[in-house]
């Protein structure tokens, strides 16, 4: 494919970083994939590392399945029995990870640790979380979910409702968003979890239209995606204050009554008690067809990086 | 000759640092690696009379003609300072002090979760210019900014 060469052996740090031509072409690279996995094995030969130094259930097992579905080999760095535990550094690790493997997967706790990683490897290095910074892998896959769910990303009025000032799926969505025409982007959140200066700073100078607000109710009944985030209890210095705004907010049945006809959830998960089970069979909750999707979006990232004919 | 000008010999050659902010002399000093140690004279002007700021600070330094690197670390304190070169007590050269596009190891991100604070990594803190007016720079790491009067504090050593 002529865009391929844009692609190829590319690192993926940050959403800001794409254009919406190329991630449309993943889009469509995906839907081969969510109609059937069956792809021959593009990656035969190949060997992906998996580096996660925080928890992850999703982001590294839907990697892990994509490689393995396009017949790559994947390693898995263990931080507790590596030496990462003994103190290794990340410059260190890193560059092992990019002597053993062809590509490298890495979440870590700081913000910019994936670019430290790719400026160090001669091997593509995939952001799957740096502190509260980026998430470029989760934005492109909920950018791929309402697409796919509701037709278009163009023209909604979205409501990004939580932890916006550590949650890096949070930002890194709305910053997805700037490379498309949302009609509206309501930022819900207790006061003491608004975005942090940078971000609001990122924002405005994307041009967003965004709205800053404390309450759903407010927004609600305007909104066609909603996208919900759990508080990042980790992330916080002073567990004192993660009690103060545990449980502030909650999406139910009862919520969604008051939202418009159509209206999408979707949420990164897992969650903790922002989303109430009583909606999981709600038909317009589609953050379990978000998961799902990881796999086939994830399969088409591999496959244009790595792929040697695509 | 000004009133300021007075209090101070002029110089037969070096650099005179002019426009430099009231309470920033002492800061341009320390961020210049105090010439007095490869043996230049030194004078610093506090408080002299500016139409332009009202009052302002002046660092003459004798026999030492300043250059990037240098002048670009003084531009990250006080981007409205003047640098003059004097040879033979006229000025042959007025230097634009203009903040670096990028600066590399100089200064340290604010932030203590970023991955250029951590330690035992060989990385050093490096910044992309955000705005000469105000001054901002931002980690390219983590996105932090960080502000002149923050600039100052790190690198001359004193809060403003």
């Amino acid at each position: 494919m002529a865009e391929h060469g844009r692609w190829r052996s590319r690192d993926i740090i940050s959403i800001l970083d794409f254009e919406r031509k190329e991630l449309e072409e993943l889009f469509e690279r995906t839907d081969r994939f969510v109609k059937g996995y069956e792809s021959g094995t593009p990656l035969k030969d190949k060997i992906v590392s998996t580096a996660f130094f925080e928890p992850s259930t999703r982001t590294r097992l839907s990697f892990t399945v994509a490689a393995i579905r396009l017949g790559a080999h994947v390693i898995d760095l263990n931080t507790e029995m590596s030496s990462v535990a003994k103190g290794e550094s990340l410059a260190d690790t890193v560059g092992m990870l990019g002597r053993y493997s062809d590509l490298i997967v890495l979440r870590h706790p700081s913000e910019g640790a994936a670019l430290f990683a790719a400026r160090l490897s001669s091997k593509p290095v995939i952001n799957a979380g740096d502190g509260s910074q980026h998430h470029p892998t989760q934005a492109m896959l909920d950018l791929y979910t309402v697409s796919r769910s509701v037709g278009t990303i163009d023209g909604l009025e979205y409501a990004v409702i939580g932890d916006l000032k550590y949650g890096r799926a949070a930002s890194s969505f709305v910053y997805g968003l700037s490379k498309f025409r949302p009609r509206r982007v309501y930022l819900v959140s207790p006061p003491q979890l608004a975005p942090r200066q940078e971000v609001r700073e990122t924002i405005a100078e994307l041009g967003l239209p965004v709205s800053y607000n404390t309450k759903l109710d407010n927004v609600v009944k305007e909104v066609d995606v909603l996208y919900v985030t759990r508080i990042q209890k980790e992330r916080f210095v002073d567990q004192d204050e993660y009690v103060k705004v545990k449980g502030s907010y909650s999406v139910t049945r009862e919520t969604l009554s008051e939202a418009k006809k159509g209206c999408i959830v979707l949420h990164p998960l897992p969650r903790v008690d922002e989303l109430s089970y009583d909606i999981d069979t709600l038909e317009q909750a589609v953050y379990k067809k978000q998961a799902e999707w990881g796999v086939p979006l994830r399969m088409a990232l591999l496959e244009v990086i790595m792929g040697d004919t695509v | 000759m000004s009133s300021s000008e007075m209090l101070v010999q002029r110089i037969q050659s070096g650099t005179v640092i002019d426009h430099i902010p009231v309470q920033l002399g002492l800061v341009v000093l320390r961020l210049l690696g105090e010439p007095q140690k490869i043996g230049a004279r030194v004078a610093l002007v506090i408080n002299a009379t500016s139409t332009k700021m009202g009052k302002k600070d002046i660092l003459k330094i004798e026999g030492v003609e300043l250059r990037a690197p240098e002048t670009q670390k003084l531009a990250l304190v006080a981007p409205q300072a003047t640098v003059n070169i004097i040879r033979d007590y006229k000025v042959a050269e007025k230097i634009t002090v203009v903040p670096p596009e990028r600066v590399s190891g100089v200064l340290v991100c604010p932030s203590s979760t970023c991955i250029s604070t951590r330690r035992g990594e060989p990385i050093q803190g490096e910044f992309i210019l955000k705005s000469r007016k105000p001054l901002v720079y931002t980690c390219v790491y983590c996105g932090s900014r960080i502000s002149q009067s923050h600039i100052v504090a790190q690198l001359g050593g004193s809060q403003v």
